[in-house]
């Protein structure tokens, strides 16, 4: 479904990529880990083009994207993406937020956008909060709804940036578990994180990156019980 | 008689100097001319320099993000000629220059000229209130579908606005006030009404402090529209 090849992105003289060819399926649960500074980050976001790689292809649903005659706005309603800072619209309300790609892109009708936010939002409880502003939801529930309005687009696949770093550690759990059941329904999902547990749970495959590359990828298992490159199992003994 | 001696005396000259300065000859009325075209400039420079301000401003920002350098100087060469001259001699520039024949309207040009040196404040205003937003904006919106017009419209400057009210209040107030330059043009607005009319009745001060007065109305009155404005925005949104 996505495909990179020999990904490279360089800020200065600064690699951040160092090619990277990698292939992520259909009803893949990919998650990301690797130490700050590694590039995962930027890895994700070279995977929407919101980070404009230097170097190297990515393809999507058998499309070259990063090329100039491809409309990437209409490639990026395919791919939702959950932000660190969940970036809600302050000045729109919960509803406005969630409805506004989908309808000024006239993918929906005003009413019938309406009524999935609605049922998004009832899917996530949220609902008496449809016409609350952003500045008077706790952090949990903005990430949640940032979430559903990538969902909102009907995305094939999912991209989450770090979602529940700046997040009250009680407030990671509601996140997490929302995430949990997306991936349940088979949604392609490509994360990165910091919480182990969840890649424990939830990745088909984890990957763990280091100065811009991939160095070691595998099951959960085998990746958490049997790590093989030093990086890893030096990283691994800090955090577990 | 109580009232009398040096005091009632002054007050008594005060009045119908004020009074000359009104009431013979419908004088009034010239004064409403005269007001009504500083308005009439005021209103539509306000109008074009909107305009201009909000193009050059997204003009401005779009050429950093898509790496336009000849954009960047094209605007920067408006905004830096504009700022860096006298609007008296802009003035006379463009009634001189341009609009050489001599039956156009000097409203028009004293609105269009207004309008274009106002452009260039406010696009600065408008570019400090979009680069104010935080980018995560930017990208949410992008990685939504929405193309970079269509996020600049319905995320960034719909909260860039909020920000620079003040900023945007202040330019619109010196504007205003900045509006008797135009007599160079030979418009009669209200300053130079005033001015007329001190020199029939061979008393100037009474005449320019009714334009003062009248000044000072319509700043104020703006100022409260304003704030009444920005408190109407800012619902919603703290974070």
């Amino acid at each position: 479904m996505i495909e990179t090849k020999n990904l490279k992105k360089v800020f200065g003289d600064n690699y951040v990529l160092n090619g990277i060819s990698e292939t992520i399926n259909k009803g893949e649960k990919v998650v990301v880990i690797g130490p700050s500074g590694s590039g995962k980050s930027t890895f994700l976001r070279c995977l929407n083009l919101l980070e404009e790689p230097t170097e190297g292809e990515i393809w999507f649903e058998g499309r070259k994207i990063n090329d100039k005659n491809v409309d990437i706005n209409k490639i990026r309603q395919k791919m939702g993406m959950v932000f660190q800072q969940f970036n809600l619209f302050p000045h729109l309300n919960v509803l406005e937020n969630i409805t506004l790609a989908p309808t000024h892109l006239g993918l929906m009708a005003k009413d019938e956008a309406r009524e999935k936010a609605m049922e998004l939002l009832g899917r996530i409880g949220l609902t008496e909060k449809a016409l609350s502003y952003p500045n008077q939801l706790s952090g949990g529930q903005k990430q949640r709804i940032a979430i559903i309005r990538a969902l909102a687009m009907n995305p094939d696949v999912m991209l989450f940036d770090e979602p529940t770093s700046a997040l009250d550690p009680e407030m990671v759990g509601e996140v997490l578990d929302l995430m949990e059941a997306l991936a349940a329904e088979g949604m392609t999902m490509v994360v990165v994180t910091h919480e182990m547990r969840f890649a424990k749970k939830v990745a088909t495959r984890v990957m763990f990156m280091d100065e811009g590359r991939i160095v070691e990828q595998n099951t959960p298992e085998e990746f958490f019980e049997n790590p093989q490159h030093p990086r890893l199992k030096e990283f691994l003994s800090k955090i577990l | 008689m109580f009232l009398s001696g040096p005091l009632v005396n002054w007050a008594k000259d005060l009045y119908m100097s004020f009074y000359n300065a009104l009431v013979p000859n419908q004088r009034y009325m010239a004064y409403l001319k005269g007001l009504k075209i500083t308005l009439l400039i005021s209103f539509f420079a306000i109008i074009i320099g909107i305009l201009i301000g909000v193009l050059v401003a997204v003009l401005k920002v779009a050429a950093v993000n898509f790496k336009m350098k000849w954009l960047t100087n094209i605007c920067n060469v408006y905004v830096n000629v504009i700022r860096g001259t006298p609007l008296m001699v802009q003035l006379l520039i463009i009634y001189n220059l341009i609009f050489t024949s001599r039956n156009t309207n000097e409203i028009v040009v004293g609105a269009v000229c207004f309008g274009i040196n106002s452009g260039a404040y406010v696009a600065e205003i408008i570019r400090a209130g979009i680069e104010s937003i935080d980018k995560g904006q930017m990208e949410a919106g992008r990685s939504l579908g929405l193309s970079y017009v269509q996020t600049m419209k319905k995320i960034i400057l719909p909260q860039a606005v909020k920000n620079i009210l003040p900023a945007l209040g202040n330019e619109f107030i010196a504007l205003i006030k900045e509006t008797p330059v135009a007599s160079v043009i030979a418009i009669t607005d209200l300053t130079k009404a005033a001015e007329y009319i001190g020199s029939r009745t061979w008393d100037i001060l009474p005449p320019l402090v009714i334009a003062a007065l009248c000044y000072l109305t319509i700043v104020i009155g703006l100022s409260k529209l304003i704030t009444r404005f920005e408190r109407r925005l800012a619902k919603g949104d703290r974070n």
